[in-house]
């Protein structure tokens, strides 16, 4: 209870001190909330998009198989989905179409993919993402899509229904067509299919199906789920350790600069640690009340950066640092980040910030707090 | 791999803890050889000054590695999901050789710091620095395991490839993996929750008599490591069977994800800071008779030993609790 009482105390007294050198403080709270926010931003943003290629990665086929040739990608035939059914454990078989088209009009590109089942579209109508109508610039109702491969070619296409843009992220840049019109449009000839998707009932046999189908048919590539979802991941954690590796030299700098600002006291200061010691506190209670007044600064610009980054990224989008973290490309989705964030982030920024400039601030502390009080008075 | 926000910071604190260890220890060593308290030279009156100093960047070091060990672990947990195999932080850990040695090494430091936290804060109570020479002999001891398991950590997060096969905790805990792990999961459950019950009354009975009489505080810190053997066993061979309600699970790491809604944090954390501060106890309750001690000592380690025996109460609430929600039927 009398350490409490204690730490109660010096805490009051140190508030009263930060308080009557307003502008000095400020100063320092705003530079290491700037350096906490950059930092916090990062995390923040990269957590989100992990959270929603996460979320976006449920809906992708447990198993997908594509044709290697030349060491490229090419279209795989037909008979290779009934290869692939005759493995037990797995179902859903389809092959899938799509592929990429340049559009010389809007200099962008669009994925445009064959639907199975559902969504199918009727011969030449479309189904787009909302993307495509914004690059276009197609702003009335029921305006047709034309679109042309080469010089001299054209193609309509009526536009079906337009998605939301609550799916941006993953239909910003869509284009849906029936089979028959993408088999003309692309030139693809019957037979063959752009990759083969399967599921597999029971997750823990897709190593093993892999192995057997492998052995089945070893011009093939297989890619599961999982290997999307660790490649997603790799490369967004790549990205934030990167940004935060930057970050970090700012928070370098920002400690010689507090390290600096500590050690460097004023007149007033000086004198004020001069007068607590001939009053009577030893070098113990100084260098508490000092660790006290480096607390307060930093939790506060720890709050007020953290705060501010979340307002910053879930809020705003995060707007100056999206074009590193998220990528780059003429139609890019327009997505509200959904805030995911948890305590070990919370804590991974804490220690990255307020350790550094707790270490780099003791000893000029310390240095301050043990000396003589008629030396530092006089 | 190294790019990763929680691997940049456990290394930022590692190195910090390194450079602080190190400057410790060179003061430490010419503490044990030069300190005399008796002496006015302006030697001993600046190194009286240094303590402080040194003092509070230990502490504050220590702190941050306490806080690094979770850390740690937690962030093993999370990468699981980057290599092929790992289903919680034993496949991360398997990755190379070095990273179990580097979390073992880590929970070294952690209770090593513990201890001098606590020596520390006793050599502050009293006024004639009583505990100087002892806790500068534990800081050169402490300063190579430091050393080491930034070492260890180091190498462990350069050498994460992520195209290793890793074997899941499910493997770890079988016949199949012969050692202590595999010893520890095939205790039998009975026995590991009667051995538990027994250490439980047995650290709790200690630190009563311990509260009650001020005296016994060794044979209370014995009980606590005593304690933590018998709870991680546990934990090992059944309590987890009950959290995951399977039989044959039996991995002490899977009790820390989401799906079991973090229990594992509800077990470990007292666990280790009862033990931790039964060890400082251990640590200080010889000096109870130094004369500048005699006053201000006696009811720190009364509140200290309060706060562990909560410490291990809450280990033992938490596994009734776990022991009652779960549907599984293990005894009877």
């Amino acid at each position: 209870m009398k350490a409490l009482r204690r730490q109660r105390a010096l805490a009051d007294y140190t508030l009263a001190a930060l308080a009557r050198r307003k502008v000095k403080n400020l100063a320092l709270v705003g530079v290491f909330s700037l350096v906490v926010f950059l930092l916090a931003s990062a995390m923040f943003f990269a957590s989100a998009l992990r959270h929603e290629a996460s979320a976006a990665l449920e809906g992708v086929p447990d198993l997908i198989v594509q044709h290697l040739s030349l060491g490229r990608q090419g279209m795989i035939s037909e008979d290779r989905i009934a290869e692939l059914e005759s493995i037990r454990g797995v179902s859903k078989v389809r092959g899938r179409l799509w592929g990429y088209y340049y559009d010389r009009v809007s200099g962008a590109n669009y994925t445009v993919m064959v639907p199975d089942g559902g969504q199918m579209p009727a011969p030449g109508q479309v189904i787009v993402g909302e993307g495509i109508p914004r690059a276009r610039g197609l702003d009335w109702e029921g305006a047709p899509l034309f679109l042309s491969r080469k010089q001299g070619d054209l193609n309509r296409f009526d536009i079906a229904q337009i998605y939301s843009s609550d799916s941006a992220l993953l239909t910003a840049d869509l284009l849906l067509m029936n089979e028959a019109d993408f088999r003309a449009f692309f030139s693809v000839p019957e037979g063959v299919y752009t990759d083969i998707a399967a599921r597999v009932r029971n997750a823990n046999e897709l190593a093993t199906i892999i192995d057997k189908a492998t052995s089945l048919m070893p011009d093939e590539r297989f890619v599961s789920r999982d290997d999307i979802a660790r490649t997603y991941m790799k490369l967004f954690d790549w990205r934030e350790g990167l940004m935060v590796a930057l970050g970090a030299m700012a928070m370098l700098a920002f400690a010689i600069f507090a390290a600096d600002k500590a050690s460097g006291l004023s007149a007033e200061e000086a004198r004020e640690i001069g007068i607590l010691k001939a009053i009577g506190w030893d070098t113990r209670d100084v260098i508490a009340m000092k660790l006290w007044e480096g607390g307060l600064v930093s939790v506060g610009a720890f709050l007020l950066g953290a705060v501010a980054a979340y307002a910053h990224v879930f809020w705003f989008g995060a707007p100056l640092f999206a074009p590193v973290l998220k990528g780059w490309a003429v139609i890019y989705p327009d997505f509200a980040l959904a805030p995911v964030i948890d305590g070990s982030q919370l804590v991974t920024l804490f220690l990255l910030t307020v350790l550094p400039y707790a270490a780099a601030t003791v000893v000029p502390v310390w240095r301050a707090a043990s000396a003589d009080p008629d030396a530092v008075m006089r | 791999m190294i790019f990763r926000t929680p691997i940049l910071t456990l290394l930022l604190v590692s190195a910090l803890a390194i450079l602080v260890a190190l400057g410790a220890a060179w003061f430490g060593q010419r503490v044990l050889r030069q300190w005399d308290l008796a002496s006015g030279s302006r030697a001993q009156l600046v190194m009286e000054r240094r303590t402080e100093l040194i003092s509070t960047l230990f502490a504050m070091v220590m702190l941050a590695e306490a806080v690094a060990l979770f850390l740690f672990v937690f962030n093993a947990d999370r990468m699981a999901a980057l290599f092929v195999g790992a289903m919680c932080a034993v496949g991360t850990l398997n990755v190379n050789a070095y990273g179990f040695p580097a979390l073992y090494a880590k929970i070294s430091v952690f209770f090593a710091a513990a201890v001098w936290l606590v020596i520390d804060h006793v050599d502050r109570l009293g006024r004639d620095y009583p505990l100087t020479r002892a806790k500068y002999a534990l800081v050169l001891a402490i300063a190579p395991l430091v050393l080491l398991a930034g070492g260890l950590e180091l190498t462990y997060y350069l050498g994460l490839k992520t195209d290793v096969i890793t074997s899941c905790c499910s493997k770890l805990f079988t016949p199949a993996n012969a050692g202590l792990s595999d010893e520890m999961a095939a205790v039998d459950p009975a026995l590991a929750l009667w051995a538990l019950a027994g250490a439980e009354a047995l650290v709790l009975g200690l630190g009563a008599y311990a509260v009650q009489t001020g005296r016994g505080h060794g044979a209370f810190a014995l009980a606590g490591a005593g304690f933590f053997a018998v709870a991680m066993t546990a934990i090992i061979s059944v309590i987890s069977l009950y959290i995951y309600e399977n039989p044959n699970h039996h991995c002490p790491f899977c009790i820390l994800q989401r799906e079991y809604g973090y229990i594992g944090y509800a077990f470990y954390i007292p666990l280790f800071g009862a033990t931790a501060l039964a060890l400082g106890l251990g640590a200080v309750a010889p000096f109870k008779r130094r004369d500048s001690l005699r006053a201000p000592l006696p009811p720190v380690l009364k509140r200290l030993t309060l706060w562990a025996m909560a410490g291990f109460a809450a280990f033992g609430a938490v596994t009734i609790y776990a022991i009652l929600r779960s549907h599984l039927i293990l005894l009877g």
